[in-house]
């Protein structure tokens, strides 16, 4: 144990640690049990949901209901839940890739990612035994099927400001719940929903609410513009009963469990976009190998290649980073104790020490899904527009993931605003990495890297975490505690964060893959790595460029500036022939391949 | 019952197939359970669940082969038996692999051996008959029914599109022919139990077999892929002279009439 110990990372610690392959989780790494699991998933969407999709955009969610059974049959609901409450106790990678591979299955993966996650895991969580003996055992076959009531109305981000009340009764032995949440997953058929309300006004507070108590009772389905294979409706209580032993976790401590919930549902919904990113290059490559034009397919064009290339190359740093933190968590919980890892909330403790991980990994991933998904659309012309090709569908079901569990510029500044506190706390000695670099920016001479395979691509990484720390250090130095009104430059910085995380994790899986199995074998990877470091070290620069000349003026602007160019300087590679290489692979394979 | 499921891994159904120097290129192809064997391994498992016993899943492969072994006992088969031949045979055919598989099963006293109709990758339908032939007991193939009472199997054989229904006596090997059922997905648990499950390992000296004795009797001269498809033509004109064009299209230029 002491030695797993010595061997965790703290969240956020990755921008002033040196890692090495062995660090951290990569794709590479899954044994054959989850690569089986990923297939029983694989092979469920397909042969059982995928049939059915036109049944589920229809709103026939007969059908949603009886696939969450079948799912539950094959324990593909389960894989979170504790053994002792009739789950299967899984590790975190296995119900990772389960979500992952659920991705292709459009709202219908939505549907699935609110049962097992947002609403069954504050049971898991922060239930008391006798609410886990309970629920537990039929949510994880889908005889119970499981919501989550946070959002209302008038109180989205701020989650705080809700206005559901609860008051206990006279007898003692009921909440009367009042109020309204609105665009809920799985409401239609959903049996159990955890639902936030303040006691007396006040308290904010989660109870888990049955559907047949009386006073519960759903509104009519929304129109959406995605995602229509799953159930949205509002959520209403009228004097709901609510028996006083369904109060989930503390009075008053509601907030803690809805923090818990964001932050898995972030992460789950990163690695969503990473299985439909990966969905969305095989859709295009199948179209772009078949559709001629000028007497060709139109994948022998270069354009196309790039597009292929590109969309690939940022799936992969996604796919690397969000194992990244998979792995992060399994780390953690690794070094719990038997009887730690019984508690619920220990686990929920583990995976929130990464709430900047699961925050950046949530907005690049979903952005990384949308871009994909348009490029996909831009790939297929005309066809793309139209409803007969699934495309179509691909990139109204993505827009969405921008915007719930937080939208991506509420996950943006949380990755500044939690370093700062972390620094501020002295968990992350950063301000004193940041004092140190000033001084040695003025001294430092530029190096020439080696020519070795990722020697470049390490080079660009210690100086990209060198310009964070440069540039945010300048920023609190000038903003002080005011740098909170200060969006723009939050923003740049969680954006350059979050490229370094991505960087590190595929420069790190490309070079333990490389170690492992050698370079001949990995070349695909180290492609991927080469294009995404370099394209990626620029946007950096930029972003730390405009974050300089916000802060700075006159002289001191001049002087920062030529303090960046020291760390900015290098040789670049031609990555336009890097592409062409990367996707003659894809269009050879008809998919995502490392 | 014993009940023994013959099984071979095949390339993916979405595998392309390319040849490079005179042989199938398997360089990072994934593999799976041959999908006729699959109908086999789904059988077994239900025959076990109706009428009691064990099922054995036996491959005749190489180390990577255990992949598709562990599905099967993931699916809920309870032993899986690996006859790794990777170090000591340069060449195989159905002869090799049926006189293997009789060396395994003479004394094993099954009462039921499932096989595949054909493996998807050769297609030769062969090693279940020669199998049973060499073990002496019966064989029915492209079987799209069964169901046992006692010592009597009763089959609904496949011919053609037709069906005949057919009584045999145990112990019998038969061959599955698509429509036979439906195979399960391995389910989750399924997965983590199968960890657990025994998976031997034997090799051609384990059933006192040497090289010689598995020589195959038959040669591969040349492996080349089918032609590729051409743009087809349409005939324009009168009926009656597209059909006269077309038959002369046929005898002269395709020479198949």
């Amino acid at each position: 144990m002491g030695e797993t110990k010595e061997k965790l990372f703290k969240g956020g610690a990755f921008l002033i640690e040196d890692l090495n392959g062995d660090d951290i989780l990569t794709p590479e790494d899954f044994t054959e049990e989850h690569k089986m699991i990923a297939k029983t998933t694989d092979d469920f969407v397909s042969g059982e949901v995928l049939p059915v999709v036109d049944k589920l955009e229809n709103h026939e969610f007969e059908y949603s209901v009886d696939l969450l059974k079948k799912a539950g049959e094959l324990g593909l609901l389960g894989a979170d839940v504790p053994e002792e409450y009739g789950g299967l106790g899984l590790d975190k990678t296995s119900s990772s890739l389960i979500t992952e591979k659920f991705s292709r299955a459009g709202g219908f993966s939505i549907t699935h990612g609110a049962h097992v996650g947002i609403g069954s895991l504050p049971i898991v969580f922060f239930g008391n035994d006798a609410q886990k003996q309970k629920y537990l055992p039929k949510l994880a076959t889908g005889e119970l099927i499981a919501a989550y009531a946070l959002t209302e109305p008038g109180s989205g981000s701020d989650a705080l400001g809700a206005k559901t009340t609860a008051v206990l009764n006279e007898a003692g032995t009921h909440y009367i719940l009042n109020g309204e949440k609105q665009w809920i997953t799985n409401s239609a058929f959903a049996d159990v929903f955890v639902v936030y309300a303040k006691i007396d006004g006040e308290h904010f507070s989660a109870f888990i609410v049955e559907r047949e108590f009386p006073g519960v009772s759903t509104g009519a389905e929304e129109k959406k513009m995605g995602i229509k294979s799953s159930s949205t409706r509002t959520l209403i209580l009228q004097d709901a009963e609510v028996p006083v032993e369904n109060l989930l976790g503390e009075k008053g401590k509601g907030h803690k469990i809805a923090f818990n919930i964001l932050n898995v549902g972030r992460y789950k919904l990163a690695i969503g976009g990473v299985g439909g990113s990966k969905h969305g290059i095989e859709v295009a490559t199948k179209y772009v190998n078949q559709r001629k034009q000028f007497g060709t397919a139109i994948s022998s064009f270069s354009l196309t290649q790039e597009k292929l290339a590109t969309m690939a190359a940022r799936t992969y740093a996604n796919e690397s980073a969000v194992y990244r933190t998979v792995g992060l968590f399994e780390q953690r919980m690794g070094a719990l104790t038997d009887e730690q890892l019984k508690d619920g909330r220990e686990i929920a403790k583990a995976i929130a020490e990464y709430q900047i991980e699961c925050s950046m990994n949530k907005f690049s991933a979903t952005e990384c899904l949308d871009y994909v998904v348009d490029e996909a659309v831009q790939m297929h012309g005309g066809y793309g527009f139209m409803q007969e090709y699934e495309v179509e569908r691909m990139y109204r079901d993505s827009r969405i993931n921008r915007i719930f569990e937080g939208t991506n510029e509420i996950n943006r500044l949380i990755v500044p605003g939690t370093l700062l506190k972390k620094a501020m706390k002295g968990e992350l000695p950063l301000l004193q990495k940041a004092q140190g670099l000033q001084e040695e920016l003025m001294m430092m001479m530029p190096e020439e890297p080696g020519t070795e395979a990722l020697e470049q691509e390490k080079y660009l990484l210690k100086n990209a975490k060198k310009i964070i720390l440069f540039a945010a250090g300048l920023a609190a130095q000038k903003y002080m505690q005011k740098i909170e009104n200060e969006q723009e430059i939050l923003v740049n910085l969680a954006d350059m964060v979050s490229d370094v995380y991505n960087m590190e994790a595929a420069i790190l899986r490309t070079e333990k893959a490389i170690q492992k199995t050698g370079e001949q074998k990995n070349k695909q990877k180290l492609l991927y790595t080469q294009v995404y470091v370099q394209e990626t070290f620029n946007l950096v620069e930029a972003n730390a460029k405009e974050i300089l000349i916000a802060v700075e003026s006159g002289d001191s602007l001049r002087m920062m500036l030529s303090s960046l160019r020291k760390l900015t300087r290098y040789t670049p590679i031609n990555v336009i022939a890097k592409k062409r290489e990367i996707a003659a692979k894809i269009i050879e394979a008809e998919k995502y391949v490392v | 019952m014993n009940i023994y499921v013959l099984l071979k891994k095949t390339f993916d159904t979405e595998e392309k197939i390319a040849v490079t120097n005179g042989e199938i290129d398997s360089d990072g192809v994934e593999y799976i359970i041959n999908p006729y064997d699959e109908y086999a391994v789904e059988e077994a498992i239900k025959q076990r669940d109706a009428h009691g016993g064990e099922v054995t899943v036996v491959t005749v492969g190489d180390e990577d082969s255990e992949k598709q072994l562990r599905t099967a006992l993931a699916m809920g088969a309870d032993k899986a038996v690996l006859i790794n031949t990777e170090d000591d045979l340069e060449d195989g055919d159905q002869f090799t692999t049926a006189k293997i598989l009789e060396a395994y099963l003479e004394d094993k006293e099954a009462d039921l051996i499932l096989a595949g109709n054909v493996a998807i990758d050769e297609a030769s339908g062969q090693v279940g008959p020669r199998l049973a032939e060499r073990l002496g007991i019966a064989c029915v193939t492209t079987i799209t029914g069964l169901e046992i009472d006692g010592d009597l199997a009763k089959i609904d054989k496949d011919v053609e599109g037709d069906v005949e229904k057919l009584e045999v006596n145990l112990p019998l090997l038969v061959t599955c022919q698509q429509g036979l059922n439906d195979p399960r997905y391995p389910s989750l648990p399924g997965i983590m139990k199968a960890k657990k499950k025994p998976l031997e390992e034997l090799e051609i000296d384990d059933l006192d077999l040497e090289e010689d004795d598995l020589e195959p009797k038959t040669k591969t001269v040349d492996i080349f892929l089918p032609p590729e498809k051409e743009a087809g033509r349409v005939l324009e004109g009168e009926i009656a002279d597209q059909v006269k064009e077309l038959v002369s299209l046929l005898r002269n230029e395709k020479k198949v009439l």
